[in-house]
């Protein structure tokens, strides 16, 4: 029971982790806090459940084509409604609040076209529903697929963004906006992609998520919240710290659920938010914040 | 300046009690209206006592109107009704400053995060109480309350709020919150105990926020937390503040007007695509005012100054 719960909850973690990457770039890099960003992850989930059950493509192959799309529209989300907004706003407070209203208004957008298409009830569908038999305790083979896939889309974007120079061009305007047009950055460029990529992620977090939970049109803002609070427990920016917050957050929930209410994850998380907040507002796993 | 403070008061006098005898010649549908709009006035009133002055965004406005709403469900049997606005009041106050406690010394974004989700808290464990403990989700109110009741307190309580919101932009509080706002470094140069204002700031308006959902319970008859807890108020709330102004006296009151009764229009034609347009009209709100929300307050004042000086003028 306790390893089977754990198990769960470090395959629903792999997932949080992922979409906490997304919205760390978002906020960290293009210093826009996306209210939407939930929403982004459930309309790829719509994708993928369209995907399988009217084509019938397979979730795997769905990722290939959904990732671009939340790729492609978040560049455009951030070209036509959000750069606007950072180039009128001086400051950096500003550019928050605007930037918080703005995609709180496009959370309403995207979750009302969601309602009108597909209605409010829960959806799923079934793939790799089969167990799979691990240290004595079966987990279904979609929270497995769910799980690598997680880790290898997570550890791959932490190469890139590691190894190669535009990763490094993306972590210098995470760590200094101010500073990164002196060596030849263009901020605006990185901030835009780094903003895309983190809806690309988003997409494929919905596209995991769709595997093997059920979703409905309004479950974006759950989404949000539980990123957001892997962002600040793992410090803004930090990426093997949105992983190890994302686990850890996966678990308790998991646990909280098995054992105590499932009624009661929420609170769970957001207890465990306010205990960062007011404990260690820079992370557990972040530096002190200036 | 004696007459014209003469003439202010009368002027108010007077429009309150022609607001006061609506119930006498409106019907049900539009006293209805005037109940919601009222409503609204005074949420976005309360929401922007703190909120204009300190740019801390809250979202949380329907989970002190649903624990007000939640308050009068659970004690109106056992209570005087006048007993339970004032324990719904201490309730509320007492959530706003833990709160505010928690997270009104941090940075504001955090502050905006944290409000979004607490209605959903709120929500997830007063169902969790009524579902374990009580073993009954929803109840029922029985006051001997009509809508003429319920609209003569809301108008009593959105006076008061004026007043109090009034008051504040004049007192030392005010002006201490607007340092705050503007720079909190400056500010506690100053000696203004910055977590201290804000905190009462904050509570007074949960408190009035709580008032407001403990007036209109009667309204409902029958109370679910999913019916009581609507993230939509919050929402409409804050596009309200926004559209008036939130660092006017009137602003909000004059935002709520037009919004609610747009959205009482779409919600009875289209009920399907509300939170599209609702979406879209955030977005407008956030682009039309080309300085952001926060310096749209001055370039209104700026605007609107000359014509309200040559109204003062002609009088």
């Amino acid at each position: 029971m306790v390893l089977s719960a754990l198990l769960t909850g470090l395959v629903l973690g792999g997932t949080y982790a992922l979409i906490a990457m997304g919205l760390t770039l978002q906020y960290g890099v293009a210093r826009i806090m996306n209210l939407a960003y939930g929403d982004v992850i459930i309309a790829a989930a719509f994708g993928a459940f369209v995907l399988f059950n009217s084509l019938g493509i397979n979730p795997l192959l769905g990722l290939l084509i959904v990732a671009p799309v939340g790729f492609l529209a978040s560049y455009l989300i951030y070209a036509v409604m959000l750069q606007p907004l950072a180039r009128r706003s001086g400051d950096r407070g500003r550019l928050e609040v605007d930037s918080i209203l703005a995609t709180f208004g496009l959370l309403f957008i995207i979750q009302g076209v969601a309602l009108v298409v597909f209605g409010s009830g829960f959806m799923s569908y079934s793939f790799l529903a089969v167990p799979v038999n691990i240290l004595g305790t079966s987990l279904a083979a979609n929270r497995v697929l769910a799980f690598v896939l997680a880790i290898v889309i997570g550890g791959g974007l932490y190469q890139l963004l590691t190894r190669t120079r535009w990763g490094t061009a993306i972590r210098a305007v995470a760590v200094a906006p101010g500073s990164a047009p002196l060596v030849g950055i263009d901020v605006d460029r990185v901030a835009r992609f780094a903003f895309a990529l983190g809806g690309a992620l988003a997409a494929c977090g919905g596209v995991i998520v769709s595997m093997y939970l059920t979703f409905n049109a309004t479950a974006g803002v759950v989404f949000t919240m539980k990123a957001l609070v892997v962002v600040i427990m793992g410090g803004v920016g930090n990426i093997p710290g949105a992983l190890a917050a994302g686990l850890i957050l996966g678990v308790v929930e998991t646990l909280v659920a098995t054992f105590v209410d499932p009624g009661l994850t929420l609170a769970a998380t957001y207890l465990i938010f306010l205990a960062v907040l007011v404990l260690r507002p820079s992370g557990l796993f972040g530096r002190s914040a200036s | 300046m004696n007459a014209r403070t003469l003439s202010l008061t009368i002027g108010a006098i007077a429009i309150l009690a022609i607001l006061a005898a609506a119930p006498a010649y409106a019907g049900p549908y539009p006293l209805g209206l005037m109940i919601g709009i009222l409503s609204y006035g005074v949420l976005a009133t309360a929401w922007s006592m703190f909120s204009g002055p300190t740019r801390y965004v809250s979202l949380a406005t329907v989970a002190f109107f649903g624990i007000g709403a939640y308050t009068v469900a659970v004690l109106g049997d056992v209570m005087p009704y006048p007993l339970i606005l004032l324990v719904a009041a201490l309730i509320g106050a007492v959530l706003a400053i833990l709160v505010g406690m928690a997270t009104l010394r941090l940075a504001g974004v955090y502050f905006v995060v944290f409000t979004f989700g607490l209605t959903e808290l709120v929500r997830q464990l007063v169902t969790y109480y009524e579902v374990n403990v009580t073993k009954t989700l929803g109840r029922y109110v029985f006051l001997p309350l009509g809508p003429e009741h319920i609209y003569w307190q809301l108008l009593a309580l959105g006076t008061v709020t004026l007043a109090l919101a009034w008051w504040v932009r004049r007192a030392r509080i005010g002006l201490a919150l607007r340092v705050i706002g503007d720079d909190p470094v400056a500010a506690s140069h100053l000696g203004i105990d910055i977590t201290r204002t804000k905190l009462t700031l904050f509570a007074a308006s949960a408190v009035i926020m709580t008032l407001a959902g403990a007036i209109q319970a009667p309204r409902w008859t029958y109370i679910e937390p999913s019916i009581v807890f609507n993230p939509t108020v919050s929402f409409l709330t804050v596009i309200m503040a926004l559209l008036g102004g939130p660092n006017r006296l009137f602003g909000p009151l004059l935002g709520a007007i037009p919004l609610f009764l747009l959205f009482e229009w779409l919600s009875a034609n289209f009920p399907n695509h509300y939170s599209i347009i609702l979406g879209l009209l955030f977005v407008a709100i956030v682009f039309l005012l080309p300085n952001g929300v926060l310096a749209f307050a001055e370039g209104l004042i700026n605007r609107v100054r000359p014509v309200a000086g040559s109204r003062e003028a002609a009088r």
